[in-house]
Parts: C-alpha cells; structure tokens; sequence
C-alpha cells in the first residue's frame, strides 16, 4: 500500500484493518531504521489509535474522516501534544510539546494515526540531515547518500515504506530537495495557506508545512486536511487573499534557460529536458523566459532567513524550557547554555542574522534584501502574465554522498532553485521527473513546478495529469 | 571579517565560543558574508514598489482571555529548568547590596 488513497480504498471495503497497516509502519520502522535512522521517535501507542479506527469502519464504513487509520510521521520540529519536540537540537533534547500544533490538530481530527516524529538537520538549517545532534539519517534509495534536507527524515520515513505520508517544514527547499533526493512528491504552498502555530519557528516569513507523499493526489488531501485561516497565525490567507488561479486543459509552462547555465549537473539537465518532452507531447507549450532576480535570490535569502533565525532562537535561553547550563549569573546561563545546546551550523547562522540586523550594517544587507525580494516577486507577477507555471529542477544534483557538501556555500547552493519560491511567497510542487545512474545506482530526481501566489490548486491538477497518471 | 568582530557578534548573540570555534567562524563566515554583499549591486533603485497583492497587515482580536484559568500552567511549569512553586526561579539580576 503505497498511497492514503489505496489504504482508505481498502479500509473502506474491508481488505485492511487500520491496526493491520499501523503494525506494517511498525514492522518496517524496527526492521530498516537501525540503518536509514529516519525517526527520532516511534510511538508504540499509534496501535492503540489504530484498533479503535478498526471498530470506527466497521460500524461505519466510508462515513469515517477522510484519514481514518492513515499512519503519517512528523518532521520533529512540529509539536504534538505529551511528545518530545527536539527539532533535532541539543537545547531541546528533552522538552516536550504542552501543546498540538494547528496542522495536528487538523491532522487528528481527520483520524490519521501519527507513528512517529522524524530527523532533521538543527532547526531545519541544512540541505542534508546531517546536521542533527542525533545523527544523520541515510537515503533508503543508496545508504552512502544523503537524504536531503533539512526534511530528511520524513523522506526517509517515505521512501522506505513505513509511512504513506510525512509532515515536513520548507524555509528554503526542505520539503521539496529531500523529496527530490527521495524520489517523491513534496509540496510547499503558497505562504500563508498552512497555519504556522505549532511550528518551531526558523524563517517566521519564509516557513510553511507541506507533505511528503508518493503520488500528488496524496500531497493535495493531506495539503487540503492542514491548510485553512487559523486565529492563533495572523500569517494565514484566505481563499480571496489573491486573485483567482485557474486550471487549464493546456499550460504554458516558463522555463529560465538562463538559470541553467552553471552548476547543475548534466544528467539533471538531461532528465530536465525528457520532463519537457514529456510536457510538449502531453500538449503544453514551453516556452524560455527570464528571471534575472529570481536567480539572484539565494544571496537575499542568507541574509533575510539567518536575520530571522537570530531572532526567532533568541528564545533558547536556558530560562523558560529546554536545556539550562549553571552559570555565575544570568548573562553566564545564556551564554553556556546556548554554547552547549547548539551546534555549529546553527551557531553560524545565529552570528549572521546578529551581523545583518546590526547597527551599521542593517541598511547595507537586510535592507537590501527586502528590497529584492519585493522586486523579486514584481518580477514574478510579471512573468505570470505570459506563463502559467514555472519550471526548473528541484535541486542541481541528486543525492550526494555523506561530507561531500562541507563548505557551507556549496551546500547552500544545492537550495538554489528552491529559495527564491520561499522569498517570493509563491507555491511549488515537485515529483519524480526521472533517474540518473550514480555509481551503479538510479538515483532520482525531481522537476520544479511553481504557480502564482495562490495557485496551488492548479499545481495539484498538473502533477496528477503528469505524474499520477504517467504511463 | 576579523575575529574581534565575531566576538562581539557572539556577545551580542549569548552564545559563548571557544577559540578554535572563533578560528573556524572567521574564515567561513567571511566567505559567506562576500557571497551575501551582492544584494546591495542586484537592489536596483530605492523602494518606490506599489504595495502588493496579499501584502499583509496587522491582524487583530479582542483582547480578552480565550483559555481556562490553569489550562496550561502545571504543563509550561514542568518544561522549566527552575521553578519556585508556582513561579519560574531565575537568577538575580540587580545587585542591590552594593547601595
């Protein structure tokens, strides 16, 4: 059973019990996750949830919520009540979540049965998983891989056939390059459309939660189960935020040839090319365009996102929750507390953000690169006259092997396609567009489709033409 | 950048470094902070943009309490380092012994 819609099917006419595919998830997490380390933490009492959703179809039948018995993993930067929320930090290695985050509560509500909480790099910050403070998790597609990131886990959790679904985070490219990496669909919405309460806060205008599934029809049912207007986010959109996006028996689809030209890889570029073919034959037109900001944009974002995350683990005090190391005095607590509960690469971003939001420096580089963004996405609006969707590759390579991305910036330039989407605000939905042979392996890898702020909905109906229906 | 700086930064910040951390930050925080310098060539112009669809703005509620009295606390009271019966315990901030 690989996707929501095949378990609900089978629930539904009696096939599968909850508690049968719930004890599967189980079986496969003891059985691989020795190895791939995707969960942080599996809950045995999922059975429980499980055997009641059993009684629930068999008095009710298909008059049940739409996830009923769903098994479903959390990225574990997501809080669920009673449930440790570590996002993969020292400082929050044994905190747990007093409350559900709004996506669980909708999530719960739709009766899915969560398993697990998954990996990540610290805080969401990396493009490979390995920066977690418990390890890295490895790609179940080649085990010397990185799974991608910072939602490597939830990836995992995927693609090795414990879960049909996984919830993940996407400030930069964190749901859309592990799904890349993984060989499975991953979405990010336009901002605003999921509530962000409940989150652990990295770029608080950047973030969004989205799914990790194996085919779109799933990514949509779980993006239509957590999105909606949420009180406790005043971030949150409603459906006549933006001006209507329609759906179309035929796209023209935008490709920034431009954006192309320098390092990514030339297998990528190939698959990148058949997706196109694939397109024009389907009777989409595709059509070259520029976007000469839009490629600019991983500059702005390592300004804007590290001036945020400054901010937003300001918080992680030692005071309050988490982690607290004794000091001599309070100043003394926080700093020992903060040298010891974070790691290096979120220490580094921390520095950053502080550097770009200080005095002298403000104007010069956070300044500017809001004023970017505001161009950028002027330069979007723009092009979204003439093309319907825009189309790059997901990541510049497929999954690279462990320490091969030491140097910060080339790690960070592994998001390059994905953080302009995350700085204008826009929605992106990428799937499988092919494999590439690395050492003897087929490594997947993923295509780009990004819509108009609030074309999310015409990104579901594509990518169930292209990908769920592909022959 | 220079590691005085970084020091500074890091004061700012709370975070305590170590020598070696100083040592490490100096080179790669300099490499990336000359990769960043190139928004202020890519802004053109000043910020005349018309405001935007979807722009957002402040989003208000009735200032009034939306939970029950102890809904939360004994829960918020446990995650704490320190506490003092009902109250989260700190260190002293204000020498008033020195008057």
């Amino acid at each position: 059973m690989k996707t929501v819609a095949e378990l609900r099917t089978a629930y539904i006419k009696g096939e599968m019990k909850p508690s049968e595919a719930v004890a599967a998830a189980l079986a496969v997490i003891k059985e691989k996750d020795e190895e791939i380390h995707a969960f942080l933490a599996v809950y045995e009492d999922a059975l429980e949830a499980a055997k009641a959703a059993d009684t629930l179809y068999a008095e009710k039948g298909a008059d049940t919520p739409p996830l009923l018995g769903v098994p479903i993993a959390l990225k574990n930067n997501i809080l669920m009540k009673g449930k440790k929320a570590t996002a993969a930090s020292k400082i929050l290695e044994n905190y747990t979540a007093v409350y559900d985050a709004t996506i669980v509560e909708k999530l719960k509500a739709a009766g899915a049965i969560v398993v697990g909480a998954t990996n990540l790099d610290e805080f969401a910050m990396g493009g490979s998983t390995e920066n977690s403070a418990f390890g890295p998790t490895k790609n179940p597609v080649d085990t010397t891989r990185v799974p991608g990131g910072s939602s490597g886990g939830s990836a995992a959790a995927v693609a090795m056939g414990a879960v049909p679904v996984a919830l993940g985070t996407d400030t930069g490219g964190s749901i859309r390059q592990p799904a890349s990496y993984c060989g499975l669909v991953g979405f990010k919405p336009t901002y605003g459309a999921v509530s962000r309460y409940g989150l652990i806060a990295m770029g608080s205008s950047l973030d969004q939660a989205g799914p990790l599934t194996n085919s779109v029809a799933d990514a949509e049912l779980i993006h239509h189960t957590i999105a909606g207007l949420d009180k406790m986010d005043a971030t949150t959109i409603t459906d006549d935020t933006y001006p209507a996006v329609t759906t179309k028996d035929a796209y023209t689809f935008g490709v920034p040839r431009h954006f192309l030209k320098e390092g990514v890889d030339a297998s990528v570029l190939e698959a990148f090319e058949q997706h196109i073919a694939v397109l024009t034959a389907a009777g989409h037109k595709v059509v070259d365009i520029e976007l000469p900001l839009f490629e600019k944009g991983l500059a702005a974002y390592y300004i804007v996102m590290p001036a945020e995350v400054s901010s937003n683990l300001a918080r992680y005090d030692g005071i309050r929750y988490g982690l607290s190391v004794e000091g001599d005095n309070l100043l003394d607590v926080y700093e020992k507390t903060r040298a010891e509960g974070l790691g290096a690469e979120v220490k580094r971003r921390v520095l950053l953000g502080t550097y770009v939001l200080s005095s002298g420096y403000y104007d010069a580089y956070y300044g500017k690169a809001e004023l970017v963004r505001k161009q950028m996405r002027q330069e979007l609006d723009e092009v979204f006259k003439t093309v319907d969707i825009i189309l790059t590759p997901t990541a510049p390579t497929p999954a690279f092997k462990f320490g091969s991305n030491e140097d910060p910036l080339a790690m960070y330039k592994q998001d390059i396609f994905t953080v302009p989407v995350n700085l204008t605000g826009v929605p992106a939905l990428t799937f499988p567009m092919g494999t590439v042979e690395g050492e003897g392996k087929q490594l997947p890898v993923g295509v780009q489709y990004i819509g108009p702020h609030g074309g999310d909905a015409r990104l579901f109906h594509i990518g169930k033409a292209i990908y769920d229906e592909r022959t | 950048m220079k590691q005085e700086e970084i020091a500074h930064l890091a004061n700012l910040a709370r975070i305590r470094l170590s020598d070696e951390e100083l040592e490490n930050l100096e080179e790669k925080l300099s490499l990336i902070v000359e990769y960043v310098s190139v928004v202020s060539d890519i802004a053109a112009g000043d910020d005349d943009a018309a405001p935007q669809v979807g722009a957002r703005h402040n989003v208000f509620r009735k200032d009034e309490v939306t939970n029950e009295p102890d809904q939360y606390t004994k829960d918020i009271l446990a995650e704490m380092p320190a506490t003092e019966g009902r109250f989260m315990a700190v260190k002293k901030i204000l020498d008033t012994d020195s008057e």
